[in-house]
C-alpha cells in the first residue's frame, strides 16, 4: 500500500459511515455488522478526511483545534500514524 | 443487586435486531429459529415497528439489523429502511436473497439501506438446494450481482457444517469472484432448529482443524480484496464465546410478534418472562424488566464463573447453552473446562462424524407444528445423547 504523504487527499471509505453519537458521546466508525468508537482525537481526524483537504491541510486545521498540542512536529507525526493504521484498516482510502 | 456491591451501570442497547417474520421461503436446517415458530402470534404491524426504531434509537442504538425469517416477505420493509435511515441507524439486511429482484434491490437501496447480507447454503446449487429445501442457487448469485451493482457492500456469509465445510475454499472463490467485500465463514451455532439437528451438522474434529487451516490460507490469499471473518464451532473449544457481550449489555432483539429478547435464542429459557413491545417502553423493557436484569452484570453468577479472573472476558458465556446442557441457565457455559459438566460438550464434541446418520430434519412449518410452545422446553430439556 502507497505510503501517505502530505499533499495526499484522503476520504473515508466508501464501505464506511462515520457520524457523531450523543449516546455514547463519541464519533463511531459504522460498517456492515460493525461499529468502532472511537477516542477523540481519532473521530476528529477520520471526520475530516473529506475528499477535499490533503493531509497537511488537515494537520493545520487539527493544530487550530489543540493549539495547546506540543510541537507541531509531535502532533504531525502522531497524526500520520493514525492515518497510516486507519489507510492499513482499510477506513481510508486516497483519490 | 446485592447491598453494599457497586452500582451496577446500564450501558444503552447499541445494537437492535428487528426479527421482523418468522416467514421464509427456505427450510435451512441450522436455522436458530425457535421450533416452534410456525405456533406464534401475530408479527407486529408498521405502526409498532416504527415505535420500536424510533425508541431504540433514543435509547442509542444505531446499528439496526433486519431479518427473520426473511424480512423481504414484509412488503413494508422499505418503509422501515426509510425511517431507520432518517433516525441515524446504519441499516443491515439479512436475507437469503429471496423474494427480490433487481427493481427492489434498487428500491431498498434508494429507501436508504446501507448494506445487504445474502446467505449461501453451499457453493453449487445441487448441495445448495437440497439444504435449503428449494430452488434458490441460481437467484442468490443473480441477486449477489444486483447488491453490487446497486453499490452496496456486499458481504455473503456461509454457515457452515458437516456437509458442506469442506466447501470453504470453493466459498472463498465464488466470493471473490462476485466481487464480495466481507465473507462469513460462519459455523452452526447450535439453537433452534440447528440443536434439532446437531448429530447430522456437527463436523468431526479433523474436518474442523482442516476448515479452520483453509480458512486462514484464504484469508492471506485474499487479504487485498476482501476480509474473511472465521466463525469458530465453539463446541470444541476449552472457554466460551462472551456471548451477545453480556446480557442485556449492548444487544437487543425483537421477535416478530414484540417479544423483547437480551439473545436471539432467549425465548427458550424456562422461567422467564420476556417483556413484549406492544405493553411497555423499550426503556422500561431494556433498564427495568426483571427479564433484563436477571443476568446483567455478574452479581446472578455462581461458581466456578464467580470467582473466576476471565469473567469480564466472556460473562460466563451463553444463557441458552448452559441450559441446553446443564438444566440450568445460571450454571457457566459449559463449553468452558472450568465447568463441571464440560464433558457433555466435549463428548458431543469428540462423537461427531461418528455417529451414525440421522435423518435432517428441515426448518418448515409442518415440522414446526410438532413442537408445541408448551411442550418445547420439556423436549429440549433431554441432555444430548452423543452415542
Ligand atoms: S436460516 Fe434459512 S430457513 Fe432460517 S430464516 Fe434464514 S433462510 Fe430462512
Ligand atoms: S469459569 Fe465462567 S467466567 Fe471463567 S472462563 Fe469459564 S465460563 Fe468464563
Amino acid at each position: 500500500m502507497a505510503a501517505l504523504t502530505m499533499q495526499t487527499i484522503i476520504q473515508l471509505a466508501p464501505t464506511y459511515r462515520l457520524q457523531w453519537e450523543q449516546a455514547q458521546d463519541a464519533y463511531v466508525l459504522l460498517y456492515p455488522e460493525g461499529m468502532v468508537t472511537l477516542n477523540t482525537t481519532a473521530g476528529e481526524i477520520l471526520a475530516r478526511c473529506d475528499g477535499i483537504h490533503s493531509v497537511a491541510e488537515i494537520i493545520a486545521d487539527l493544530q487550530r483545534l489543540y493549539p495547546e498540542a506540543d510541537a507541531t512536529a509531535q502532533l504531525t507525526a502522531d497524526v500520520l500514524e493514525f492515518m497510516e493504521v486507519a489507510h492499513n484498516e482499510g477506513w481510508l482510502c486516497a483519490i | 443487586m446485592k447491598a453494599g456491591s457497586a452500582p451496577f451501570r446500564i450501558s444503552p442497547p447499541l445494537w437492535l435486531l428487528a426479527e421482523l417474520t418468522y416467514a421464509c421461503p427456505l427450510q435451512c436446517p441450522y436455522c436458530s429459529n425457535p421450533l416452534a415458530f410456525a405456533r406464534h402470534r401475530a408479527e407486529l404491524d408498521t405502526a409498532s415497528w416504527l415505535r420500536v426504531l424510533r425508541e431504540a434509537r433514543a435509547l442509542g442504538a444505531c446499528q439496526l439489523g433486519f431479518s427473520g425469517g426473511e424480512p423481504l416477505t414484509r412488503s413494508d420493509l422499505e418503509v422501515l429502511i426509510a425511517e431507520a435511515r432518517r433516525l441515524g441507524y446504519y441499516s443491515n439486511l439479512i436475507t437469503s436473497g429471496i423474494g427480490m429482484d433487481a427493481r427492489r434491490v434498487a428500491a431498498l437501496r434508494n429507501a436508504g439501506l446501507d448494506h445487504i447480507q445474502i446467505s449461501f447454503q453451499a457453493s453449487e446449487p445441487v448441495l445448495n438446494d437440497y439444504l435449503a429445501g428449494t430452488q434458490a442457487f441460481a437467484h442468490k448469485l443473480e441477486m449477489a450481482r444486483q447488491v453490487k451493482a446497486n453499490g452496496f457492500p456486499m458481504v455473503l456469509c456461509f454457515v457452515i457444517h458437516r456437509h458442506n465445510i469442506e466447501q470453504i475454499e470453493l466459498f472463498c472463490e465464488l466470493a471473490s469472484r462476485l466481487g464480495a467485500d466481507y465473507v462469513e465463514l460462519a459455523n452452526t451455532q447450535y439453537h433452534g432448529w440447528a440443536w434439532l439437528n446437531r448429530q447430522t451438522l456437527l463436523p468431526s474434529r479433523s474436518q474442523l482443524e482442516q476448515a479452520e487451516a483453509t480458512a486462514q490460507r484464504c484469508q492471506q490469499r485474499y487479504a487485498s480484496s476482501m476480509k474473511i471473518l472465521y466463525v469458530i464451532a465453539d463446541y470444541f473449544e476449552q472457554r466460551p464465546k462472551a456471548c451477545v457481550n453480556g446480557w442485556g449489555s449492548v444487544f437487543l432483539d425483537i421477535a416478530p410478534d414484540g417479544t423483547a429478547l437480551p439473545c436471539h435464542s432467549a425465548a427458550e429459557l424456562p422461567g422467564l418472562s420476556f417483556p413484549n413491545v406492544r405493553n411497555a417502553s423499550l426503556a422500561e423493557i431494556w433498564r427495568d424488566s426483571a427479564a433484563f436484569n436477571r443476568f446483567r452484570g455478574f452479581d446472578w453468577m455462581r461458581e466456578p464463573c464467580r470467582s473466576c479472573p476471565e469473567k469480564h472476558k466472556d460473562f460466563g458465556g451463553c444463557r441458552c447453552q448452559a441450559y441446553l446442557f446443564t438444566g440450568d441457565p445460571s450454571n457457566a457455559d459449559p463449553v468452558c473446562a472450568k465447568s463441571p459438566e464440560h464433558q457433555r460438550v466435549a463428548a458431543l464434541a469428540n462423537a461427531a462424524g461418528n455417529t451414525p446418520a440421522r435423518p435432517i430434519r428441515f426448518r418448515n412449518s409442518c415440522n414446526s407444528r410438532i413442537f408445541t410452545t408448551a411442550s418445547l422446553s420439556d423436549r429440549l430439556k433431554g441432555r444430548p445423547r452423543t452415542g
